[in-house]
């Protein structure tokens, strides 16, 4: 027998199941406990860059919204640069922004939402540029381990057709699942994502 | 803007940059998904329509996978990680008083520090305090059923709670949840992320739980399981379980593998 190398193995996941908002959105659940809560405002009045609203639903398998999903989002500032300490691109970081929100989709509608900015370009690997994006983590009642997807964006086709992991794609048309749609009302800047877990259009789910 | 909406925004402190340990910033390796549940489980009857048909795309780590959120003590409240407290009204909680601690871990077996715990349960009954939870069973009024708490800098965390009480679900017609807190973690990047459960020794409803049994893996279940931990009680007061938490582990710099020039 060689030495035992030692390594511990990753804690399994478990569902989110249908009561998440009390851990993590408890004002959406119906009661008021902590004196800071986190939400899907990503922006404050001093946040640089153009201010998007994200907003879309999560659909299962029949076509049908799910109305108790959790969505998480992370994504680099105006600038394309991650307010974290790995990220050491010369790039100014912003104060006003953090880069991370949740949100919980209506009971009703099944529509969740973000406010937030369109975010730079970053460096992928091997030297290229990834097209602007946001990452997303979906948890819910029957989704058994966390889905891990990426958000790009209608009006940079330029450098989506370059993006390293749009590209890695094998299916051009699949590509399209990971593109938000770009619509100007009133002055407001939105995307529409949605997200299909099953069915036609279901949407590449990464695992990262 | 009032505070609560401020929260989601701040950034990271400069200090917390300049100092980041080395194992923030590696790549993280690969998810070994033989110990998670798959997606579709046919056993958990919500999953066969919430799962993903088409094979994932892996992806080799860029600076979107390996960075994260991170959250400041100044983020949360004093009582934070009190849960016999953080609600109450006009008395403590009806229930069993534990403490729940240990330590949050990564696969290389260091501890993670200043990580986000989020945990939340159902009361000694089995009732959450949700709009959408009609189950017999009554709320607490002096129970809200969640917390939160950052580890220390060497991954420890703690927090004081009652137990949970088991509760019926609609699956199979007669299906009970083993008593049981949920946990969210964030380790330091975003594909550390991870949503669990934790589940307590000696409870018998752990054997036919169809949420439990989506686990291929034994091993992997048993770890989800709290020990009673007689060292760790308050004589005469609350008891207390043990449990540790794994999160993906990151890769050392031995030689030169920075993520941009792979």
């Amino acid at each position: 027998m060689p030495q035992s190398l030692d390594y511990l193995k990753e804690t399994a996941s478990q569902t989110a199941g249908p009561y998440v908002h009390i851990g993590l959105i408890p004002k959406q659940a119906g009661f008021d406990i902590f004196e800071n809560n986190f939400t899907n405002q990503l922006v404050g009045p001093k946040t640089r860059g153009e201010k998007i609203r994200i907003e879309g639903k999560v659909y299962d398998g029949t076509g049908t919204p799910l109305r108790d999903v959790l969505v998480e989002v992370w994504q680099a500032n105006s600038e394309g640069r991650y307010n974290h300490p790995a990220d050491t691109q010369a790039k100014k970081l912003d104060p006003d922004f953090r880069g991370w929100g949740r949100a919980g989709s209506d009971f009703k509608t099944g529509t969740y939402e973000f406010h937030t900015i369109k975010p730079g370009p970053v460096p992928g690997r091997g030297g290229k540029t990834m097209a602007p994006h946001v990452s997303f983590w979906i948890v819910a009642r029957g989704i058994n381990i966390g889905l891990q997807t990426r958000m790009y964006f209608s009006d940079e086709e330029e450098a989506n057709a370059k993006d390293p992991v749009l590209n890695l794609i094998e299916q051009e048309k699949r590509r399209q699942t990971l593109i938000a749609r770009r619509e100007e009302k009133g002055g407001e800047v939105v995307y529409h994502f949605d997200i299909h877990i099953q069915g036609e259009q279901e949407t590449v789910f990464l695992d990262v | 803007m009032d505070r609560q909406s401020e929260a989601s925004l701040r950034g990271v402190t400069p200090t917390l940059l300049s100092n980041a340990p080395n194992e923030w910033k590696g790549e993280l390796f690969h998810r070994d998904r033989s110990i998670h549940p798959p997606g579709y489980t046919p056993g958990y009857k919500t999953s066969v329509t919430r799962s993903p048909t088409k094979a994932l795309l892996s992806l080799q780590n860029s600076l979107s996978e390996v960075t994260g959120p991170i959250f400041n003590h100044n983020e949360l409240g004093p009582l934070d990680n009190d849960l016999i407290r953080n609600y109450a009204k006009t008395g403590d909680p009806i229930g069993q008083r534990i403490i729940v601690h240990g330590r949050v871990l990564d696969e290389s077996g260091r501890g993670v520090p200043n990580t986000l715990l989020e945990f939340w349960q159902a009361n000694a009954g089995g009732r959450y305090r949700h709009k959408n939870d009609t189950y017999t069973a009554p709320i607490d009024p002096n129970f809200g059923g969640c917390g939160r708490t950052l580890t220390d800098e060497n991954g420890f965390y703690h927090f004081r709670t009652i137990k949970p009480g088991p509760y019926p679900w609609r699956n199979y017609a007669n299906d009970w949840r083993p008593a049981h807190i949920h946990f969210s973690l964030f380790g330091a990047s975003f594909g550390q992320r991870l949503i669990t459960q934790m589940y307590f020794e000696g409870d018998p409803l752990i054997a036919t739980c169809p949420i439990v049994a989506t686990i291929p893996d034994k091993d992997a279940i048993d770890r989800l399981i709290a020990a009673y931990d007689a060292r760790a009680t308050v004589p005469i007061d609350t008891r207390a379980y043990k449990f540790d938490f794994v999160l993906r582990g990151r890769r050392s710099t031995l030689f030169e593998n920075k993520l941009e020039g792979n």
